[in-house]
C-alpha cells in the first residue's frame, strides 16, 4: 500500500507538470479521451498484473487483443452473428486461451514465458489468416454496442467505468478474498504455499484465465475505438505496455507483490506520459524512449526507497 | 599428540576477545572467546542455535561483530567483508557448496583469480590455469584431471574442490561448518585424512559439528558454546561424549524433555488412530512400510540423511502422492492427492526446510499464521479480518512468539520465532495427525524447550505426532517409541525402554556393526 502511495504521488506530480506545461492537457475533450485511454489499456494491464503476482508473464495479450479486435469486426459484418452473441464469443475464446496458458504453465510444467511468446506468435499468424489479411473495421450502425467506448456514465467515458468497475472486482478478488491471499503467496513463495494445502496449479490456471479475459476485454474495447484494425500490428506492443503498467504500478516481476490501485495508476501514469509528448511537442518518435526511461526511472527509485528503509531499520536496531 | 603439543607451543594465529552479535529478538553471541593455534584443529561444538555459525560468519567477515576484539597474528582487526577475511587468510566453508558445477576442477579452484593474458581483455589460458590449480588439488589429495566437470565428481570430491579453492587464496584459518553432513563413512574417513595432512602443513582449521563421534576423531581441542556464551574448553585428553553434552546442554537432560508417561485415551485417541499399509513412496517406490500411529502418541523417525524419512512425510502430506498402499485415520481411508486433502483429513506438516517450504518470508506472521486455515474458515473465499487477527493474536500469545506485532514481516524474526509461526498455522488447523521434520533445528535452546512443552500438551491432547529427528537426544528422550528407515524401508522398530543410540545407529546403518560406532 505504501508502494501505491508512491505511485500516486508520482501520478500527481505528472499531472500538475504537464497541465502547468500544457494547460490544454486538461480541457474536457483531452480529459476525457484519455480516460477512453486509460479504460481500455487498464484492463488489460489488471490482467497481466494478476499474472506477474503469480511470479510470471504474459506475453500473449497483443496477440489475443489483435485477434478479438479482428475477430468481432467480422462475425458480425461477414457472418451476422447477433451482437451479443458476438462479444460472447470473442471473449470466450480470449477466456479459452488464457486457460490453456495456465494448463500449459502447470500441468506440462512449460515456462510462462515461452508458453505465452508462443502464443503471441501463433494468436498474431491465426489473425492474419483468419481475417486475410485485410484492414477490418465496424463500418455503420451498431450503435448500442459503440456505447460501450462513446457513452458516458456520471460524465465518466465508458471504459474508465468499466476499468473502475473491474478494479473493484479484480481488487476484491486480490485483496479481499482467500485466493487473492493465495495468489500473493504463492506468487513470493510457491513451495510454501504448497505445503499449506493451497492448490497452487488452480490458482495459476485462474490467473491466467483472467488475463486472457482481460485481454478480451480491452481488445473488444480498443476495436470499437479504433475501427479500424489491421491485424498484422494491430496491438502490437500491447503486451509490453502492459507488463509496463504493471510493473510501474508496483508489481515485481519476482513475484508476489502488487495492488489493483497500483496496476491502474501505472497504466494512467503511461497513457498521460503518451499524451504529454504530443502535447509538450516532443517528436512522436521518442515515444519509446521517454517510455522507458521513465519506467527505468521508476524502479530504480522504488529500489533507492528500499534500500533507505532497510538501511534506516537496521541503524535504529543497532543500538538495542 | 604429537600435533597437539605443537599447537600448544605455536604462536596463536586467532585471538577473538569477548565478541558479541546481535540480531532483532536473540543475542546470538555474548561476550564469546576464542584462541586457535597454527596447525591446529579446533573444533567448535554447541546445540543448534548456540551460536557457532554465527561466530563463524563473524570471522569469515559475513556478519561483522558488534563488540569485541578479534587478533590476526597478534594485530587487532576488523573483518568487515568476505573478501577482508580472505586478505587476512581466513576462509569460511559453507555447509552447503558453493562450486560452479557447470566448470571443471581447475575452473573452480581458481575461480576469480585465473591467470590471464592481455590484462583487461581476460583470455585464460588453459594451461596456466591448470598448472597454477593443480598444486592445490595436490594438498589436499584430490587426484583427478583438472578438466573433470565438477558435477561429475561425487559429493566427498566436491568438497575436496572447495578446499583447494580456499587454500589457493593462501588460507591459513579453514573455517568448515558441518563438513560431513552430506558425505559417507568412507568420504567422512577421506576428509579427516585430508584435515590431518592440512594440519601437518600448518594451516590451522576450525571444525563446526554436531557428530561427537568425528569430532573426538578429528580435534586437537575443543571448544563449546551455550546460548552464545563459552561454556567452556576441552583438552584433547579430556574429548569424550559426555565431557561435551554436559556442557553442550548445561543442565538435567531428563528434566529438559518433559515426557510423562500417562498416555491419554478416549474419543480423542480413537479419532487420531493413523494407519499406514503397505504404502510406497515415489522416492523408493521398491519397499512398503507399514505402521500406526495412536492418538496421544510421539514416535520417533530416526535415521541417517537419505533413508528417506522427508520423503516419507511429503507423501504422507501428499505433496509427493504414493505410488500404491492406504492410509486410513479413525479407520476412514483418506485420498492423498495433494497436501490440500492431508489438510482436510487432519494431517499436518511441520516441514523440514522452514525457508522454503514452511513460511512465506516476505509475508507477515499474521498471514503466516492463518494461510493454511484460511479455507476452511471462510468457504465462501471472503476473509474476515477479526476472525484472522484474533488467530493469530491467539497463536502469538499460545506459543510465547516473540514479534514486535502480528503485522511484522515472518523473515525478519529469530529462527525460534519462525518455526513457532510454522507450528501456529498447524495448530490453528486443528489437525489430528501432526508430523514433524525436525522440528527443532537451527532454533535457539529457550525455543527448543518450549516446541517440547507444545508437542507434550498435544499428545495430552490426543493427537498422534510423528517427529523426524536427526538429533539423537531429541529422538531418545521426546519419543514414546522409534521407527527406524534404512535406504527406504522401515529398518526396525524400537520401545521406549529400549531406546537407545547405539541400538537406533544399529538398525539406521543397516545392521551393519561396524559402521554403527558413531559416537
Amino acid at each position: 500500500m505504501r508502494k501505491v502511495l508512491g505511485v500516486f504521488f508520482f501520478f500527481c506530480v505528472l499531472v500538475i507538470v504537464v497541465s502547468v506545461a500544457n494547460p490544454r492537457f486538461l480541457g474536457t475533450d483531452n480529459l476525457r479521451n484519455q480516460g477512453r485511454w486509460i479504460g481500455e489499456f487498464g484492463i488489460v494491464s489488471l490482467g497481466e498484473g494478476l499474472v506477474i503476482i503469480t511470479g510470471g508473464i504474459d506475453l500473449s495479450v497483443g496477440s489475443v487483443i489483435a485477434l478479438v479486435a479482428t475477430a468481432l469486426p467480422l462475425l458480425l459484418t461477414e457472418y451476422d452473428f447477433p451482437v451479443l452473441f458476438a462479444v460472447i464469443c470473442v471473449l470466450s475464446i480470449a477466456t479459452s486461451l488464457g486457460l490453456i496458458h495456465g494448463l500449459l504453465i502447470t500441468k506440462m510444467r512449460l515456462q510462462p514465458f515461452v508458453v505465452t511468446l508462443c502464443g503471441l506468435f501463433v494468436y498474431r499468424g491465426v489473425t492474419r489468416v483468419f481475417a486475410g489479411d485485410l484492414t477490418q473495421g465496424y463500418g455503420t450502425g451498431f450503435e448500442t454496442l459503440f456505447l460501450l467506448v462513446k457513452g458516458h456514465l456520471f460524465g465518466l467515458p465508458m471504459p474508465l467505468v468499466l476499468l473502475l468497475c473491474a478494479t473493484l472486482v479484480i481488487g476484491v478478488f486480490l485483496h479481499r478474498t482467500v485466493h487473492g491471499r493465495y495468489l500473493l503467496a504463492l506468487g513470493r513463495n510457491e513451495q510454501a504455499a504448497r505445503y499449506s494445502g493451497i492448490r497452487t496449479d488452480r490458482m495459476i490456471i485462474i490467473a491466467y484465465t483472467l488475463c486472457g479475459t482481460c485481454a478480451g476485454v480491452s481488445g473488444v474495447l480498443l476495436s470499437l475505438d479504433i475501427n479500424s484494425m489491421q491485424p498484422s500490428n494491430f496491438g502490437s506492443f500491447y503486451e509490453l505496455y502492459a507488463i509496463a503498467a504493471a510493473v510501474l504500478g508496483g508489481c515485481s516481476l519476482r513475484g508476489g507483490e502488487g495492488h489493483v490501485l497500483g496496476i491502474v495508476l501505472g497504466t494512467a501514469i503511461l497513457r498521460i506520459l503518451l499524451n504529454a509528448i504530443i502535447l509538450l511537442r516532443i517528436p512522436s518518435s521518442a515515444e519509446f524512449a521517454v517510455i522507458g526511461g521513465v519506467l527505468l526511472l521508476g524502479v530504480t527509485t522504488d529500489e533507492f526507497v528500499k534500500r533507505y528503509a532497510a538501511r534506516r531499520r537496521a541503524a535504529q536496531r543497532a543500538p538495542s | 599428540m604429537a600435533a597437539s603439543d605443537a599447537s600448544i607451543e605455536a604462536p596463536l594465529v586467532l585471538e577473538v576477545r569477548a565478541v558479541s552479535k546481535r540480531f532483532p529478538g536473540v543475542q546470538a553471541l555474548d561476550g564469546v572467546d576464542l584462541t586457535l593455534g597454527r596447525g591446529e584443529v579446533l573444533a567448535v561444538v554447541g546445540e543448534n542455535g548456540a551460536g557457532k555459525s554465527t561466530l563463524m560468519k563473524v570471522l569469515g567477515g559475513v556478519h561483522p561483530p558488534d563488540d569485541g576484539e578479534i587478533r590476526v597474528d597478534g594485530r587487532p582487526v576488523t573483518i568487515e567483508s568476505v573478501n577482508a577475511a580472505m586478505d587476512l587468510g581466513i576462509s569460511l566453508l559453507h555447509q552447503e557448496l558453493n562450486l560452479a558445477d557447470n566448470l571443471d576442477v581447475a575452473g573452480n579452484v581458481m575461480l576469480g583469480r585465473e591467470p590471464r593474458i592481455g590484462g583487461r581483455f581476460g583470455w585464460v589460458p588453459r594451461r596456466a590455469l591448470e598448472a597454477e590449480a593443480i598444486p592445490h588439488m595436490r594438498r589436499v589429495g584430490l587426484d583427478v584431471s583438472p578438466r573433470t566437470l565438477v558435477s561429475d565428481l561425487p559429493i566427498g570430491q566436491q568438497q575436496l574442490v572447495e578446499i583447494a579453492k580456499a587454500l589457493s587464496t593462501r588460507a591459513r584459518v579453514l573455517i568448515m561448518d558441518e563438513p560431513t553432513s552430506s558425505l559417507s563413512a568412507r568420504e567422512s574417513e577421506l576428509l579427516f585424512h585430508t584435515i590431518a595432512d592440512l594440519r601437518g602443513q600448518g594451516v590451522s582449521i576450525i571444525y563446526i559439528s554436531h557428530r561427537l563421534g568425528e569430532v573426538k576423531e578429528v580435534a586437537d581441542r575443543v571448544t563449546v558454546l551455550r546460548d552464545g556464551r563459552n561454556a567452556g574448553d576441552l583438552t584433547r585428553d579430556e574429548i569424550g561424549h559426555d565431557a561435551m553434552v554436559r556442557l553442550m546442554v548445561g543442565r538435567d537432560v531428563e528434566a529438559f524433555y518433559q515426557r510423562t508417561d500417562a498416555h491419554p485415551t478416549g474419543d480423542n485417541v480413537e479419532r487420531a488412530t493413523f494407519q499406514v499399509e503397505r504404502l510406497r513412496t515415489a522416492a523408493h517406490p521398491d519397499h512398503e512400510l507399514t505402521f500406526t500411529l495412536r492418538g496421544g502418541e510421539i514416535v520417533g523417525l530416526a535415521g541417517l540423511v537419505g533413508a528417506g524419512r522427508t520423503e516419507l512425510a511429503r507423501t504422507l502430506f501428499g505433496i509427493d502422492p504414493p505410488i500404491a498402499g492406504t492410509v486410513t485415520l479413525a479407520g476412514k481411508r483418506i485420498a492423498l492427492r495433494s497436501a490440500h486433502d492431508a489438510i482436510a483429513a487432519g494431517i499436518a506438516l511441520v516441514p523440514e526446510d522452514r525457508k522454503q517450504h514452511g513460511l512465506v518470508l516476505a509475508m507477515p506472521v499474521m498471514e503466516n499464521v492463518s494461510l493454511a486455515g484460511l479455507g476452511e474458515m471462510n468457504r465462501a473465499g471472503w476473509i474476515n479480518a477479526t476472525r484472522e487477527r484474533s488467530l493469530a493474536d491467539a497463536m502469538i500469545g499460545l506459543l510465547k512468539i516473540r514479534t514486535p506485532s502480528r503485522h511484522q514481516i515472518t523473515e525478519f524474526l529469530s529462527g525460534g520465532n519462525q518455526q513457532k509461526v510454522v507450528l501456529g498455522k498447524w495448530l490453528a488447523t486443528e489437525p489430528r495427525v501432526l508430523i514433524l521434520d525436525e522440528p527443532t533445528r537451527g532454533i535457539d535452546v529457550g525455543a527448543k524447550a518450549e516446541i517440547y512443552q507444545h508437542m507434550e500438551t498435544l499428545a495430552a491432547r490426543g493427537v498422534a505426532m510423528l517427529m523426524i529427528s536427526s538429533e539423537m537426544e531429541e529422538v531418545i528422550n521426546m519419543s514414546d517409541r522409534v521407527l527406524v528407515m534404512h535406504e527406504g524401508r522401515l529398518a526396525g522398530e524400537l520401545q521406549r525402554d529400549a531406546l537407545g543410540e547405539e541400538a537406533i545407529m544399529r538398525l539406521a546403518t543397516g545392521g551393519f556393526a561396524e559402521a554403527s560406532e558413531h559416537a
